[in-house]
């Protein structure tokens, strides 16, 4: 089966749950039981509607406080398509959990409730989704029905929506916008004709025809997680370099080079389980022998001979910081880059980014909790990257907190 | 000599977890209940390290009250594919009065599995704890990491959890410390069912539809069994059921079914309106019961 990975991001008023719920509702995934809790508690808080944020905000306090906290994971699928959605807090102070819910994405619903148009939250939204260039985003332009599905409503926010994307930098990014009433159901999971003057799809009839996979096709990387050793007789010689592969395929016979070591060498085998293929395609698991006996461990990349990237032992990045504890120059932390862990240092910070497309700051030198800033680092070894515009796997790190062990913030290369 | 791998994301996905596990830990084991979703992750490490054999045990925390086609199971599937299996009992921790029998209608030994598990890490200085957890089983279960981090009192903290981004898992933990890891946490119980059928992973008699002596409380059809308690007026009956998800007797509530091979399973998810946990008694006993559970140390 087929799975796609959406982004939403938002806060209750605009409607995103009810559109998440709208989704389940329509393709008959919310089951009988999980429908009556939901209206059971809407009852029980005296609403005449179906709340459905209730199915989604998890954690007691989220259901005390009506607000989404993290990020919460919900399923539902189609005929053609599994679908999950990793839905996240829209306003600033949760700008950690949107950068995480949109890495996973490959496409992302940003919501605009008719009424109030481009706001704020839009252009953070818009802004977390250009820097981690999400291919499809979709501008859901909600609650047409209080606007009396006036078509020059839309025409409007789509035009100030345009504004926002001409500052925008991700030029192969595909918007497509579509007016709809979550609540109602308009163009949710199917057409309806209150907006005869609509000629495009339904939110979930996009979703339907989108092909992700075609979307990264980039040099092949295949970093190494771990070394198959069989302690078996029949086995004896054999190493097979268990990983994932990124970017685009891999096939039988390809000149490869280990990074960092720069040796080199051919793919002898690609298998997964107690099968051999000739070729295996971007995002698949598998294991991989070499025609030559070279040293390989975990932590090292496999690429093809031809497509070297270039490696640095200085980097620069724009960084999205998600710890209480300040990011300062001076301080140490470890870069987990694919399966490699190298220890950086700060050097400097050349300016926070304005999430609202209003610049940079540059007046101070530090990186406070959920806010982007440009950074410079010194690395203990010499680093083989991409840049994040050209390969995501091979441009994305994150910081671990050698102190607290925890994921610190995250970087994109370049 | 064939053809190309075409992907099957959440199946490659498990697996890149799977090899994440044994690269980042020392002493890694797999939460086995002889449940269909740990089942499946036995499966996906086979493949993960094949040709090599699964490189961690299995750690089953036995209530005592299983059912006996499960325990049946799980000892064959333990000799076929010579895989290492520890078994720690919730007896022993309730003679040893660490932790009290319930008593009543609703009494189970579900909660006291928590003790027992802990107990059990402790014991083999587990660090990270394989398990079949979903994310859309349980509302709680959906805010969860892949990676989750435990204290050395097995808590969980479910508003100061790591952020877990692209495929860059941080496994790095203090001493005492323990992660517990979800490689299926993207599927949902129609994906299990699917990749059951497609691999034809064997499973347990009880998922099938067969003749049992049940009776009925709260809308729920539970096994009779002396370790189930029941009233003198509710009249055990044989029905023809089967189980759609396998917890102890005592928390595991069957559904009317004639569904006997996995292909008329996966059809009848497909158009069934109860959610799996729907028969999950423990589960029904307050809207944050999985919520406090997990926060000390449920699995």
């Amino acid at each position: 089966m087929e799975v796609l990975k959406i982004a939403t991001a938002g806060s209750v008023d605009d409607g995103k749950s009810t559109l998440i719920g709208r989704l389940l509702y329509d393709t008959k995934s919310l089951t009988d039981d999980k429908l009556e809790a939901i209206e059971r508690n809407s009852k029980k808080k005296g609403y005449d509607y179906l709340d459905f944020s209730l199915a989604t905000d998890g954690l007691v306090a989220e259901r005390e406080q009506g607000i989404t906290i993290d990020v919460a994971h919900i399923y539902f699928s189609t005929k053609k398509k599994s679908y999950i959605i990793a839905d996240t807090p829209g306003h600033v102070e949760y700008t950690r959990n949107m950068v995480t819910g949109a890495s996973q994405a490959q496409a992302s619903i940003i919501l605009i409730d008719a009424r109030k148009g481009v706001i704020e939250q839009t252009y953070r939204h818009f802004f977390i989704n250009n820097l981690l260039r999400v291919k499809h985003v979709i501008v859901a332009v909600n609650k047409m029905d209080l606007v009396d599905y006036d078509q020059q409503v839309f025409e409007n926010i789509k035009a100030d929506f345009e504004k926002l994307n001409a500052q925008s930098s991700y030029d192969e990014q595909q918007i497509t916008f579509i007016p709809i009433s979550a609540l109602k159901g308009d163009n949710v999971a199917k057409k309806t004709n209150t907006m005869s003057w609509y000629e495009g799809v339904s939110v979930l009839d996009y979703l339907e025809d989108l092909k992700p996979e075609y979307d990264e096709l980039t040099a092949a990387r295949f970093p190494v997680q771990t070394v198959i050793r069989p302690k078996k007789d029949e086995f004896h010689d054999y190493r097979g370099y268990a990983g994932k592969i990124y970017g685009s395929s891999l096939k039988v016979g390809d000149a490869v080079t280990v990074l960092p070591s720069l040796t080199s060498s051919k793919i002898k085998t690609i298998e997964f389980f107690d099968n051999h293929y000739e070729e295996a395609v971007a995002g698949s698991s598998v294991s991989i022998t070499l025609e030559d006996e070279i040293n390989v461990t975990r932590g090292d990349i496999l690429v093809k001979s031809d497509e070297v990237p270039q490696s640095s032992k200085t980097l620069k990045a724009a960084v999205c910081w998600m710890d209480g504890k300040v990011l300062v120059p001076g301080a140490k932390y470890e870069i987990q880059h694919n399966s490699n862990r190298i220890l950086a240092k700060i050097d400097s910070i050349e300016g926070i980014i304005a999430t609202d497309y209003s610049g940079e700051d540059t007046s101070k030198n530090q990186l406070s909790l959920n806010e982007i800033g440009k950074v410079n680092f010194k690395l203990s070894k010499n680093l083989f990257y991409d840049n994040y515009a050209d390969n995501k796997a091979g441009g994305s790190f994150i910081l671990i907190d050698t102190q607290s062990n925890t994921t610190a913030g995250v970087g994109f290369i370049g | 000599m064939s053809k190309i791998l075409k992907t099957n994301a959440l199946e490659s996905e498990a697996i890149f977890i799977f090899r994440e596990v044994v690269a980042q830990f020392e002493n890694p084991v797999l939460l086995f209940s002889g449940g269909k979703d740990s089942i499946t992750l036995v499966r996906l490490a086979q493949k993960a390290f094949y040709p090599g054999k699964i490189p961690f045990p299995l750690l089953h925390v036995d209530t005592g009250h299983n059912f006996p086609e499960t325990i049946e199971f799980r000892d064959r599937l333990v000799e076929e594919l010579g895989l290492n299996l520890i078994v720690r009992n919730v007896q022993d921790a309730i003679d040893a009065g660490k932790v009290t029998e319930e008593t009543g209608k609703y009494s189970s030994r579900n909660m006291l599995q928590t003790t027992t598990l802990l107990d059990a890490i402790e014991e083999f200085k587990f660090d990270a704890c394989i398990g079949g957890a979903r994310r859309d089983e349980e509302k709680a279960r959906a805010k969860e990491r892949i990676f989750s981090v435990r204290d050395d009192f097995g808590q969980w903290d479910e508003k100061n959890q790591r952020p877990e981004l692209f495929d860059l898992l941080n496994g790095k933990i203090e001493i005492g410390q323990n992660v517990r890891v979800f490689p299926i946490s993207n599927w949902t119980e129609l994906d299990v069912w699917s990749y059951i059928e497609q691999e034809q992973i064997e499973i347990p008699s009880i998922y099938f539809s067969h003749k049992r002596k049940t009776f009925v409380r709260d809308g729920l059809i539970w096994s009779a069994s002396k370790y189930v308690y029941r009233e003198e007026d509710e009249e055990v009956l044989e029905r023809i059921v089967r189980f759609r998800t396998v917890g102890d007797m005592t928390c595991t509530a069957a559904v009317e079914s004639e569904a006997d091979t996995i292909e008329r399973i996966v059809n009848e998810i497909k158009v069934s309106t109860i959610s799996e946990r729907g028969a999950r008694i423990d589960d029904k006993r307050s809207e944050a019961a999985m919520e406090k559970r997990k926060q000390q140390g449920y699995f």
